[in-house]
């Protein structure tokens, strides 16, 4: 049993229904119990569709435990496959239906359809979210896509090269986006139109807003685009065996990734992109390189969420804006060797866990000036008054926004400066702040000025009593153990005139300047910190 | 009314003036009993509420609750994986494990409520002796009890019936009590506890307390001298424990509403035996303020035709409250459950001419809606976007839970919850 708080992916039935509910004319029964039904306003909520999901629940209940549940979920296919006339249809079960053991796809198949039906194997207790949309792409792709497997991926290639008109585009499909995906929405349209002005025709997006049709048609590509690995690499390394149809691996988030993103298309494309790359205009790069953005040197940031999404924001907050990255890790466990990789270019040890008290921990401990994160690392950051942006799921309804917002290409740089930066306080303000602590209106205890609090509601988060689980109220069970045991405080170490020096830096930078003093005096045999140490300390570390 | 598809043709039983209650089964579109504990958490100030269930109950949790940012969360889920999969004893002994864990980080905990699930209920782990074991242990630390809130047995509110029972169950049964004594029963919130109880000491009921309490040590007095209100219309088995333990229960509408509150008042009163005039000295002013209160939003509301999708109980006392204190047309009453002895007052008080649907079978369910046309439809949040770009407007239900509704004080406010989407249409139509 893992003791849970916030959990940053559902269960793999709903990346099931993340690509179903992503598709035009599929289908899925799920059987689950009464009360699944929740799934739906992820959908209908967060993601405000228009209509509901296409899903059919069988919503059994204890009475019909005793009953005959495998009676219960044939009739939900067959009056499901009645109203609805899908082309094809998925069938599963929930963790609960799971443990019941009905077989979906066995019945389903008993009731010889005349349409596809792709039973799906998730196993609820061991797998995620990002792993059931993964399979269940997977396994709808291979259900659906005819092919010869005594033709070799190589013969595939060739076909497709015979068949070619003279005045043939080159040609891909974009594989990945799905319903409920961070920003999938403007991610395709952004790199759709970036495509087609390179001169590639896209053939298919899927799965989001894909017919099943469209899925069949997957292998007239000339490659394919995978923009997020977490729902499509399955599928594209598939597609790439069975039809020789190579695949792109960068994630075009960032000026320089989209760049290197246009050269690997470019050459799969077998098309030159210099005029297409010089004719761009990339605002996000100027805007990082202006003078206003010199006070963003070495901020220290932590970054958390899906794997793609964490390796390309620490490329960005590292080389494009200049940031310093401090910690990163991510939730997606088949993408650890990936995340690990890239930690390591920032000599920092990436943080591989699901578990929300680790990050709790982890941000605690390093005092960030910034945190990349996903919705749950706005409650850490809130909790420990550090500011915070989103880069990835799980997301609530304010990140689905009305506007234009794509996280890719250039206009998803331009996105990406503009968001981070938000939080962080205003040059000038940081510089004054430095300079006069006292002011009643903006204090150094006061969230920025230009976010629109009063210092006075801010307040509580940033208590003037400098107490080192202030600065870090999250304490792990050990050091409160070791708190208890040793009856000492720890706040004795620091003598009162350096204590109060320490109050006159700002709360954004008080908290390094604490554990750097600290650390200082635990190398040097120091027992007791005056403001000396404090110097001290600052001149060896710097700034 | 003759446009009704797919009804299920034996009408079960009649009530009130002749209405059918007709039942129904198929896909329900609802919540389980889990959700009760978004605001059950906030209610009863120092319980945590823990889940023993799957990554799917953690994930509904934090979908439902989500939008907060808390700071520090009072309920949190022990997820089941394969190895407890594998055998019960060891499912025991990881319990344990996750429960010590989770009170050495939150010692201030003085009430566990260990959740069942339908993962937890249908692989039979045991919580209730769970809880007793851990009660032994933590004796002088912290409460620990268990409910179910599977959806495999409990629909949305009745996962907060069955908190209140275990609270009941857990309660030492009393000895009667020379003074007689009024409990109030079913989670309201404070401001309404407040109201009420400022009434009832005017009526010179001074002897009345609310359950739940709002501190796990607040004991409840229940006792054969002890009669008692719901407030809420979802809590069968709450009232059953109540019964067993000698109380009477004051039969009454529920106190939505200027009628409601004033029914369920009186009931109380009688009881007390005050006289007609101090009661109507007390309630009076309030009657007047409510009832101006209330006018203001009648032009939006009367004559406007509703349904109600089934959700939370509360749908038969609300439909009341809107067509008889409102003016407006009830076309069906959709709800998870008829308590007939629980809501024999309200019976009395419906319109003729409509239907009550006890249960669901919501593609059936919506092609009635689609045919009937209601000016507004009550419903979840799965149904209500889908709806509105149907064209039809919604109101939906799970605010009615989450907000101050009862009394006289509120039933401006409660009618203005439904004249609201009314209004906005209009709006956004012009």
């Amino acid at each position: 049993m893992q003791l849970t708080l916030w959990t940053y992916e559902g269960p793999p039935h709903i990346g099931a229904m993340r690509i179903a509910t992503s598709m035009t004319d599929l289908h899925y029964v799920l059987h689950a119990p009464q009360g699944d039904t929740y799934a739906d306003l992820l959908f209908t909520m967060i993601g405000r569709a228009k209509t509901r999901p296409p899903v059919t629940y069988t919503t059994f209940q204890a009475r019909d435990l005793g009953g005959d549940t495998a009676q219960l979920f044939q009739d939900s296919v067959n009056s499901a496959y009645e109203r609805f006339q899908p082309k094809a249809m998925i069938v599963g079960a929930s963790c609960t239906a799971e443990l019941i053991q009905d077989d979906p796809g066995g019945l389903a198949r008993a009731l010889t359809l005349p349409i596809p039906v792709i039973a799906l194997e998730l196993p609820s207790y061991q797998k995620k979210e990002n792993w059931g949309a993964s399979e269940t792409f997977y396994h709808i792709t291979r259900g659906l896509v005819a092919f010869d497997k005594s033709i070799s991926a190589q013969q595939y290639q060739e076909m497709r090269a015979a068949n070619a008109k003279q005045d043939q585009k080159p040609s891909c499909n974009i594989l990945g986006p799905t319903a409920l995906g961070f920003r999938n929405r403007d991610d395709i349209q952004e790199i759709k139109s970036l495509l087609e002005a390179m001169g590639i025709e896209v053939k298919v997006v899927a799965p989001l807003n894909a017919s099943v049709a469209d899925i069949t048609q997957l292998p007239q590509a000339d490659f394919n685009v995978m923009l997020y690995p977490e729902i499509a690499q399955l599928t594209c390394s598939w597609l790439q065996k069975t039809f020789g149809q190579p695949f792109t691996k960068t994630i075009p988030i960032g000026t320089k990734a989209t760049r290197a993103f246009v050269q690997e298309v470019a050459a799969l494309a077998n098309i030159n992109p210099e005029a297409f790359l010089k004719s761009q205009d990339e605002r996000a790069h100027w805007y990082a390189k202006s003078v206003d953005s010199t006070y963003l040197t070495d901020k220290r940031v932590f970054i958390f969420g899906d794997a793609s999404h964490v390796i390309a924001a620490a490329k960005v907050a590292s080389e494009e804006i200049g940031f310093k990255v401090v910690g990163l890790g991510t939730y997606s466990r088949e993408f650890a060797r990936e995340v690990r990789e890239a930690a390591k270019l920032y000599e920092v040890e990436a943080l591989i866990t699901d578990d929300y008290l680790e990050v709790e921990e982890k941000v605690a401990e390093l005092t960030p000036d910034l945190v990349l994160g996903t919705q749950m690392e706005r409650h850490i950051a809130k909790r420990l008054g550090v500011p915070c942006a989103v880069i990835s799921a799980p997301v609530h309804v304010q990140d689905f926004p009305a506007r234009y917002s794509p996280q890719m290409g250039f206009e998803g740089a331009n996105v990406l400066f503009d968001t981070w930066i938000h939080p962080l306080m205003m040059g000038l303000e940081e510089h004054l702040i430095m300079m006069f602590r006292d002011d009643f209106e903006f204090s150094a205890k006061a969230a920025p000025s230009h976010l629109g609090h009063s210092a006075a509601v801010k307040e509580n988060l940033h208590s003037p009593e400098p107490q080192s689980n202030q600065i870090a109220p999250v304490v792990s069970h050990t050091q409160v153990n070791a708190e208890i045991f040793s009856g000492t405080e720890p706040a004795k170490l620091w003598d009162v005139e350096a204590e109060k020096e320490l109050g006159k830096i700002p709360f954004f930078v008080r908290g390094k300047a604490r554990r750097n003093t600290e650390k200082f005096a635990v190398e040097h045999g120091i027992s007791h910190i005056t403001i000396e140490t404090l110097y001290d300390a600052k001149a060896h570390y710097g700034r | 009314m003759n446009a009704i598809v797919d009804l299920p043709k034996e009408a079960q039983s009649h009530v009130g003036k002749n209405i059918p209650i007709y039942k129904e089964r198929g896909q329900r579109e609802v919540f389980c009993g889990l959700t009760g504990i978004i605001w059950l958490h906030r209610k009863i100030q120092d319980a945590f509420f823990l889940v023993v269930g799957s990554r799917t109950c953690a994930h509904l949790i934090q979908s439902a609750a989500g939008v907060m940012i808390f700071a520090e969360p009072r309920f949190a889920t022990a997820i089941i994986d394969d190895r407890d999969l594998a055998g019960i004893a060891d499912a025991h002994d990881e319990l344990d494990r996750v429960v010590k864990a989770l009170l050495t980080r939150r010692p201030d905990i003085k009430m566990l409520f260990l959740v069942g699930s339908c993962p937890s209920e249908v692989i039979k782990l045991d919580l209730s002796r769970a809880a007793q074991r851990l009660n032994k242990e933590m004796i002088n630390q912290c409460r620990i009890l268990s409910y179910s809130g599977s959806g495999i047995e409990t629909t949305f509110t009745q996962g907060e019936d069955a908190c209140l029972a275990s609270l009941i169950t857990d309660t030492p049964k009393q000895a009667p009590a020379a003074e007689k004594s009024l409990l109030i029963v079913g989670c309201l919130p404070d401001i309404v506890e407040d109201q009420f109880q400022r009434i009832f000491n005017e009526l010179g009921i001074t002897n009345v307390s609310f359950f739940p309490p709002k501190s796990s040590k607040q004991v409840v007095e229940i006792n054969s001298n002890t009669q008692y209100l719901l407030a809420q219309p979802f809590l069968a088995e709450t009232a059953r424990l109540i019964e067993e333990r000698g109380a009477k229960r004051l039969s009454a509408p529920f106190p939505f509403g200027v009628e409601g509150t004033t029914a369920w008042l009186q009931a109380a009163a009688k009881a007390w035996g005050i006289d007609e005039g101090k009661f109507e000295q007390v309630t009076q002013v309030r009657i007047d303020r409510a009832k101006k209160s209330l006018a203001r939003y009648l032009p939006a509301l009367e004559n406007k035709s509703i349904s109600f999708f089934p959700d939370s109980q509360l749908e038969i006392p609300l439909a009341r409250f809107l067509s008889r204190e409102c003016g407006m047309k009830v076309l069906e009453i959709g709800t998870p459950y008829v308590h007939k002895q629980h809501l024999e007052c309200e019976f009395d008080l419906l319109p003729e001419n409509i239907r009550i649907v006890e249960g669901q079978d919501v593609e059936k369910q919506l092609d009635r809606c689609r045919s009937d046309q209601p000016d507004i439809v009550v419903c979840g949040l799965g149904l209500a976007n889908p709806l509105e770009s149907e064209g039809i407007t919604t109101k939906w239900s799970i605010e009615l839970v989450f907000s101050p509704v009862h009394g006289y004080e509120q039933a401006a406010d409660l009618a203005e919850l439904f004249a609201r989407p009314l209004n906005r249409s209009l709006k956004l139509a012009a």
